[in-house]
């Protein structure tokens, strides 16, 4: 799309901030303090070396950081103005501006052409053709009519090609040359960026640091690799994508790409809000029930007993359908649909982050029995120090390293999870997109004839990649920070 | 021993009445039994007649905890919380929303649930206890690095994608197995079971193997098997003799607590597969929220898992002499 055009509908748009945006940025704005923190203490900054010494948590971080800023633009909405209506005269009316009720992403209108671009029904990927045939009438020169069943053309995909039979030749040619220019357009891209951040860097730093460090090679080196391959991949699927459908299309005619990266949202938001419900509660439990003993500790123990005893999907889905209900019942507290998926969406966080503390909260118990028997927490406690500050001086820091590994290694289980719950119908609301969500409507498709393979294929593909990242990752901090694992081989 | 016994026992009716006050809060507090006859009614036929009329016929038209009308122990049976989740303890789960004993299905269908969870699990434990034995008798070689990977990327792949596949390509396209279905005598159904078991067992054994793996090393870096290898033991002696009988240990914790619990089935597979278990009973219930048997289930399936933590410490007690009851 053209920028300039581009920057216009952002200055003009009404911006609607979602509940679950906002959280999104709040999460990545910690998550840029944390960095802070980490990046000024230097052992803290030693003991993060030892992750990034490992080559696949270095790719597995740069993919989830794209796969990040894929959603934070994706977290960004507005409605547009629509066109202004004109006041009889024949002089459009410029005083009130209306919006369009359709809310929009900047990552929707990034992709403005996937987005729009429907076809009538399923086509496989990089097809011309729709994936079934069609019954056509067909008038022959001597004037009798015949049925013939063909495969149509797209309607908005090989508009590069001529009308008609599309020839193996050309088509390959094209599809070739496209591949090509994409992979040349993405490696200048790749080189601009690079040339742009170190120029950056350099002018923040100073004359040569930014170029000459090589305090570590592997992270730098592995992190440029991968990010170039990422810039490649991006080039190519952009430039296929101006004549083809790269993941072919589903059901309705649209295009399967647009879905899986718009997913990337929904799975982030699943993976990561839940544990800000997770965290305070459990953490508060855990480190209140082993610092306290006695009573508090019975009450507490009592209460994820509780929990934990009932079997986790069916909390899960008692209490999405009593939301659910809730909803359905209240349609006026939404002004559009968007509003109402991100509410249910929020409330599926909220459900998953409360039945899902009771882990770290057993876990966090029995670190904090353990440390209100060490030295410097009896000294504390000697010195009138009040057990408030003591949790959170001396024992709340010792036990961070066991918090965040939970949390990273909770992402790729609720990632998953997700998948799980929109199948069996208590997921994600029906109108948003996500990977379960694409599951759920493909699973009838492989026995379709001709078998339409490619959205569950595409929905599974990101989804593993996007899971396995996050699980080396939580690896290689589980490594590096986990005082009880030995690095055994 | 007994006393033991008798006082997990006793703990575990505070907890199973804590269970029942938080599904009744999410079933009748968060919602209405109003909204919930809404719902079912649809929005043609809703007029506040029907809706009384749904709600007498299931019940659901007395006070929530206290009822002012009644007299004398009445005022706290003739509710909904009593006679909506106090009956559960007594095993009286009612009628789900087509009418149907919820009781009599349960029995029902717990045959094919245990058909193939039953196999699922033991063929699984054996499989990854070994796997994982193996991994760590090659530590550090190329095969357990490799063991490793495949174990993470089977764990990061959703069960979904297993299932989906499995149907695809071994019942579809090899048409070795029918797609689904299910026999009412489990010892001729086996070619309806054979896929789902083997489904289930791929998409478990990731987890599994890397989580014993990392318990056997554990164990292998302790001073009584340093003392066994000076003793001259063989490598295999050490494992199978000392490594894996301590390892069993933490292994139990997670493996003892799920064994009652097998009788729920699996929610994915048995629906996907056509099996007529619970876990496909609990999924339609959810699908057309059946309220009814929801409930059950949670109940069910906690007091399945209770007594799952009470077995667990029993297990300690076997493989453990040092641990004992008081």
């Amino acid at each position: 799309m053209d920028p300039i055009e581009f920057l216009h509908i952002l200055r003009n748009s009404l911006w609607v901030c979602l509940v679950t945006d906002a959280l999104l940025w709040l999460l990545f704005m910690a998550f840029l303090i944390g960095l802070g923190v980490i990046l000024r203490s230097p052992l803290q900054r030693e003991v993060w070396r030892n992750v990034f010494q490992q080559r696949l948590a270095v790719v597995s971080a740069v993919i989830l950081a794209v796969a990040a800023s894929f959603a934070l633009l994706d977290s960004i909405h507005f409605r547009q103005p629509l066109p202004a209506l004109s006041n009889g005269a024949g002089a459009p009316d410029t005083s009130q501006v209306r919006y369009a009720v359709e809310v929009n992403s900047v990552l929707d209108l990034v992709l403005t052409g996937l987005r729009d671009g429907y076809e009538k029904t399923y086509s496989a990927p990089l097809a011309v053709h729709l994936s079934a045939l069609e019954p056509i009438t067909v008038t022959l020169p001597d004037g009798s009519v015949e049925v013939r069943r063909e495969a149509l053309r797209l309607k908005v995909a090989g508009q590069a090609f001529a009308p008609g039979a599309v020839s193996d030749v050309d088509y390959w040619r094209d599809v070739v040359s496209r591949v090509a220019v994409g992979i040349l357009g993405g490696l200048a891209a790749y080189a601009g960026c690079v040339f742009v951040c170190l120029a950056l860097l350099a002018l923040i730093r100073g004359k040569h640091s930014a170029v000459v460090s090589r305090r570590h090679p592997v992270a730098r080196r592995w992190a440029m690799l991968t990010l170039g391959v990422v810039f490649v991949i991006t080039g190519v699927f952009a430039s296929l994508s101006l004549n083809f459908h790269v993941f072919g299309t589903d059901k309705v005619g649209q295009d399967v790409l647009y879905q899986v990266l718009k997913s990337l949202r929904t799975a982030l938001i699943i993976g990561l809000v839940p544990t800000l419900v997770t965290l305070p509660i459990g953490v508060i439990l855990g480190l209140a029930a082993g610092y306290f003993r006695g009573k508090v500790d019975d009450v507490i123990q009592y209460v994820y007993t509780t929990v934990s005893a009932i079997p986790g999907v069916l909390l899960i889905a008692a209490a999405v359908l009593s939301i659910q209900v809730m909803l359905d019942n209240h349609p006026e507290w939404f002004g559009t649909a968007v509003e109402r998926g991100d509410v249910r969406l929020l409330a599926l966080c909220i459900i998953l982050g409360m039945t899902s503390w009771t882990g770290i909260a057993r876990l966090l118990r029995g670190e904090s029995l353990k440390m209100r028997e060490y030295e410097y927490v009896q000294a504390a406690r000697a010195f009138g120090v009040s057990a408030g500050r003591i949790l959170l001086r001396h024992i709340l820091p010792n036990v961070f390293p066991i918090i965040l590994i939970t949390m990273v290694m909770e992402f790729s289980t609720l990632v998953l999870a997700e998948a799980v719950l929109s199948y069996i119908g208590i997921g994600v609301d029906p109108t948003m997109f996500s990977f379960g969500l694409m599951i759920n409507n493909a699973r009838m498709e492989l026995s379709r004839e001709p078998v339409v393979w490619w959205t569950l294929t595409a929905a599974f593909m990101f989804m593993v990649v996007l899971v396995l990242a996050a699980n080396i990752l939580a690896d290689a901090v589980r490594d590096a920070l986990d005082p009880r694992s030995e690095r055994q081989s | 021993m007994l006393r033991y016994l008798f006082r997990r026992l006793l703990y575990a009716i505070p907890i199973l009445i804590g269970v029942n006050l938080i599904t009744f809060a999410l079933f009748f507090m968060v919602n209405s039994p109003d909204d919930m006859a809404r719902m079912q009614l649809g929005v043609k036929r809703v007029t506040p007649d029907a809706i009384q009329q749904w709600k007498a016929a299931r019940g659901y038209d007395k006070p929530l905890f206290i009822n002012e009308k009644a007299e004398g122990v009445q005022k706290l049976t003739h509710t909904i919380f009593y006679e909506k989740s106090m009956t559960l303890f007594a095993g009286e789960f009612g009628r789900s929303e087509d009418g149907r004993e919820i009781g009599q299905e349960i029995r029902q269908r717990m045959g094919p649930s245990l058909a193939i969870a039953v196999p699922t699990f033991v063929i699984g434990l054996g499989l990854t206890v070994s796997l994982a034995l193996m991994l760590v008798l090659f530590r550090g070689t190329w095969l357990d690095r490799t063991g490793v990977v495949i174990s993470v990327t089977l764990m990061s792949i959703s069960s979904l994608f297993f299932i989906i596949g499995g149907q695809f390509v071994f019942a579809r396209v090899l048409k070795l197995v029918p797609i689904s279905g299910y026999e009412s005598n489990p010892w001729t159904a086996w070619h309806f079971l054979i896929l789902p078991v083997a489904v289930s067992l791929v998409a478990g054994i990731g987890g599994s193997t890397r989580w014993y793996r990392t318990i056997f090393l554990e164990e292998i870096g302790r001073d009584y098997v340093r003392t066994a290898r000076a003793k001259g033991l063989s490598e295999t002696r050490v494992l199978f003799g000392h490594v894996l009988r301590n390892g069993l240990i933490p292994i139990l914790t997670g493996v003892v607590v799920v064994i009652p619990s097998l009788f729920l089935g699996s929610l994915l597979v048995e629906s996907f597969f056509g099996i007529p278990g619970l876990g496909s009973y609990t999924i339609d219930a959810i699908a057309a929220q059946d309220f009814a048997v929801v409930r059950a289930m949670v109940f069910l399936g906690s007091v399945l898992y209770l007594v799952g933590l009470i077995l667990t410490d029993l297990s300690y007690t076997l493989v453990d002499p040092r641990i004992r009851l008081k």
